[in-house]
């Protein structure tokens, strides 16, 4: 197991070199310019001269290679500092990826706003999950039923209907109309005092509410349909025939075989939470790392936007190995070696 | 082995009526089963694969999906008790203590991520009370009586570690881990190679003779129950047609189902140039309710009365029954099929 991770890992490494490549030609080729946003009266030579102090001057292949040098060896260089109060070599004049927007290091801005997604995005993949699996359960174990109706249709309702438009009617109901919850989410709420949780609290009850339901209604038809396709199989009768009373069936024969398809699928959306964020920060106006990258998009930052699209791709690669394991560790027949 | 009738009856089943409504209308499965299962006795129960075999068995202890199955008429008096008019909640504690159960198919009968060992300690633990450790030790037992090496090396290992032949020990095993008064066998042997085959039905008839107990072994194949049933009964589109003891239903069949099963089977002397035959034609379309014989449109000795009237199960002989209005009226002249 040990080294079959170690394998994988190994040989992700050319993948990801491959990746964070295409993506710094990509962004390279195309237009946009980080002088696009300064005011019309800032003459040609000015620009240039900041396009200069940027680093645009150099060659594709130079400002590449110092990418890769201070995304793999400076940046975790000062994080290992930071952590263990150490110095290691020239930590002074070591340069760090800057954003061009903001000049301050790419990965702090990223440390600042990751804690927004998590709480808002993870929370909601979570609530998700948990509302998900019982459903899907309970869907599945009662066919046909009316709650197994209502289900589908609800769910049907929730993956059909994108969140820009949940997020909105949401907000328009409940913040405009009924002006239960605020309508923009404030980070500078630091929670102190029962108030202040309250507060914080009801500003996440929408966005988590409304992506939360998004990730279930996807969530709980899958789980729906791995139960189901189990119920048909011998070793259910086998159980039956023993004398397991349906609920034993269902908890101990049923579930473990059906979760196997479901947690490699969860395994696998968790980078999703950081993507799919996107729109759901913008509307809700959470200053996450979704709500990050579409700033940097818009500003020409590619020092950020370049260092986050890999940062996702750095996710996938490592949920896709997790998803792997996790599917290792609940269905027996599979062996790594 | 004692087969005088009514002596220890372990299951006396009655009239069983099964059907499943489905889209297309109600599939009439079983119409009408009676039999009785003695102590220690081997009932074989044959008949072409869709005819009912499964769906009678699996009616006795409710096992079917319900709906779209339906018991409609019947009782199957187990132990003194009615198991139609028995509940699920019931049932399921008569299910595997009193009556086992092997099924077809060894490679998907158990499950894939639970240990053979926490299956096979399953059943004794829910109805034997028993100790983790007592069960653990019965559980070595168990394989070892089933003829499993290293029996206890194995507990840990799940099903995939084990060969087909070797999984249907540990099905066998676990029928058997609470001593069953009754075992019902769905085609246990089926789905293996006829090494493995010739394995496993001497490793039942020599587990009979060791626990006693009644065993109902549904086959398809007549081949396999002759030289293990001390009855058989033949099954046809959920009637049975023909019921005797084995010698007698082997050496003077009289339905010609049965005749033609007998046909299909390769040569006993081993003649290796006899060609295999098939009957022809297809069961009926079990959608609607039969008033003819079922067999009549196959049949080779079909007349008038045949296909205007179902024949009922008769006592002809001693220990022989048969539904077949041609052999009830054996003593008529034999109508001439190309006289019509
Ligand atoms: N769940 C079901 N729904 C509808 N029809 C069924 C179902 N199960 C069995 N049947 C029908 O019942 C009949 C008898 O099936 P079965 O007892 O499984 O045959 P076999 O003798 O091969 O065991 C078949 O015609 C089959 O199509
Ligand atoms: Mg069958």
């Amino acid at each position: 197991m040990v080294q079959y991770i170690i394998r994988r890992l190994l040989s992700a490494i050319p993948t990801l070199l491959i990746i964070s490549f295409v993506i710094f030609a990509i962004l390279d080729l195309a237009p946009g310019d980080p002088t696009g946003n300064l005011p019309m009266t800032v003459p040609p030579e000015v620009r240039e001269k900041i396009r200069l102090s940027l680093g645009l001057g150099e060659p594709m292949h130079i400002r590449y290679y110092k990418w890769l040098v201070q995304f793999f060896v400076n940046e975790p260089l000062n994080i290992i500092e930071h952590s263990f109060g150490i110095v290691i070599g020239d930590g002074e004049n070591r340069t760090r990826i800057l954003s061009w927007a903001t000049r301050s290091p790419v990965i702090d801005l990223i440390v600042e706003r990751t804690p927004q997604t998590l709480w808002v995005v993870g929370l909601s993949y979570l609530f998700g999950i948990l509302m998900a699996i019982p459903i899907g359960i309970i869907q599945a174990y009662r066919q046909y039923s009316l709650f197994d109706q209502i289900g589908t249709f609800v769910a049907m309702i929730g993956f059909s209907v994108p969140t820009f438009f949940t997020g909105v009617v949401a907000i328009i109901i409940f913040s405009v109309q009924l002006k239960w919850f605020p309508m923009i989410y404030d980070t500078t709420l630091e929670v102190n005092s029962w108030n202040n949780f309250v507060l914080q609290v009801k500003q996440m009850i929408m966005p988590v509410t409304v992506l939360a339901f998004y990730q279930a209604s996807q969530l709980s038809r899958f789980m729906r349909a791995s139960i189901l396709d189990n119920l048909n199989l011998d070793y259910v009768r086998t159980a039956r025939a023993k004398g397991r009373k349906e609920n034993a069936v269902l908890m101990i024969h049923v579930l473990r075989n059906s979760l196997i398809p479901v947690v490699t699928l969860i395994a696998l959306g968790i980078p999703s939470i950081f993507g799919g964020a996107i729109i759901t920060e913008q509307i809700f106006r959470v200053n996450g790392l979704g709500q990050l990258l579409i700033i940097a998009i818009q500003g020409a930052d590619i020092p950020t936007v370049q260092t986050l699209t890999f940062l996702f791709a750095v996710l996938i690669v490592i949920f896709n190995l997790i998803a792997d394991v996790l599917y290792g560790m609940l269905d027996p027949r599979i062996r790594y070696d | 082995m004692p087969t005088n009738s009514n002596a220890n009856i372990v299951l006396s089943v009655k009239n069983i009526v099964t059907q499943f409504n489905t889209v297309d209308g109600k599939v009439h499965a079983v119409n009408g089963v009676s039999f009785d299962v003695r102590q220690g006795e081997l009932l074989g129960v044959v008949g072409e694969s869709g005819c009912g075999k499964s769906v009678t068995m699996m009616s006795l202890v409710k096992l079917l999906p319900m709906p779209p199955g339906e018991i409609s008429e019947g009782s199957a008096i187990f132990e003194g008790q009615d198991l139609i008019q028995t509940s699920i909640n019931d049932l399921q504690k008569i299910r595997g203590s009193e009556i086992g159960f092997i099924f077809q198919d060894p490679m998907t009968s158990l499950n894939p991520v639970l240990t053979i060992g926490y299956q096979l300690i399953e059943p004794l633990r829910l109805h034997k009370n028993l100790s983790k450790s007592a069960a653990r030790t019965r559980a070595i037992e168990l394989l070892e009586l089933v003829g499993i090496p290293m029996a206890s090396s194995r507990l840990g290992d799940y099903p995939h570690q084990f060969s087909g032949g070797m999984r249907q020990r540990v099905m066998i095993a676990m029928a058997l881990s609470c001593d069953p008064k009754l075992l019902i066998a769905d085609e246990p042997t089926t789905a293996l190679d006829v090494t493995m085959q010739a394995q496993i039905l001497d490793l039942v008839r020599s587990l009979r003779n060791e626990l006693g107990m009644a065993i109902i072994w549904v086959t398809h194949d007549l081949g396999v129950v002759a030289n293990l049933a001390d009855r058989v009964m033949v099954m046809y589109s959920g009637f049975i047609v023909e019921r005797a003891d084995v010698t007698k239903l082997y050496s003077k069949p009289k339905h010609p189902y049965t005749y033609a099963l007998l046909k299909t089977l390769p040569d006993m002397e081993g003649d290796r140039s006899h060609r295999l035959e098939s009957i022809e034609g297809q069961p009926p379309d079990q959608l609607k309710p039969t008033t003819s014989c079922p067999f009549a449109p196959r049949c080779e000795y079909a007349f008038d009365r045949c296909t205007h009237e179902n024949p009922q199960l008769e006592l002809i002989a001693e220990n022989h029954e048969v539904a077949c209005w041609w052999d009830m009226e054996r003593h008529s002249p034999r109508p001439s099929t190309s006289s019509i």
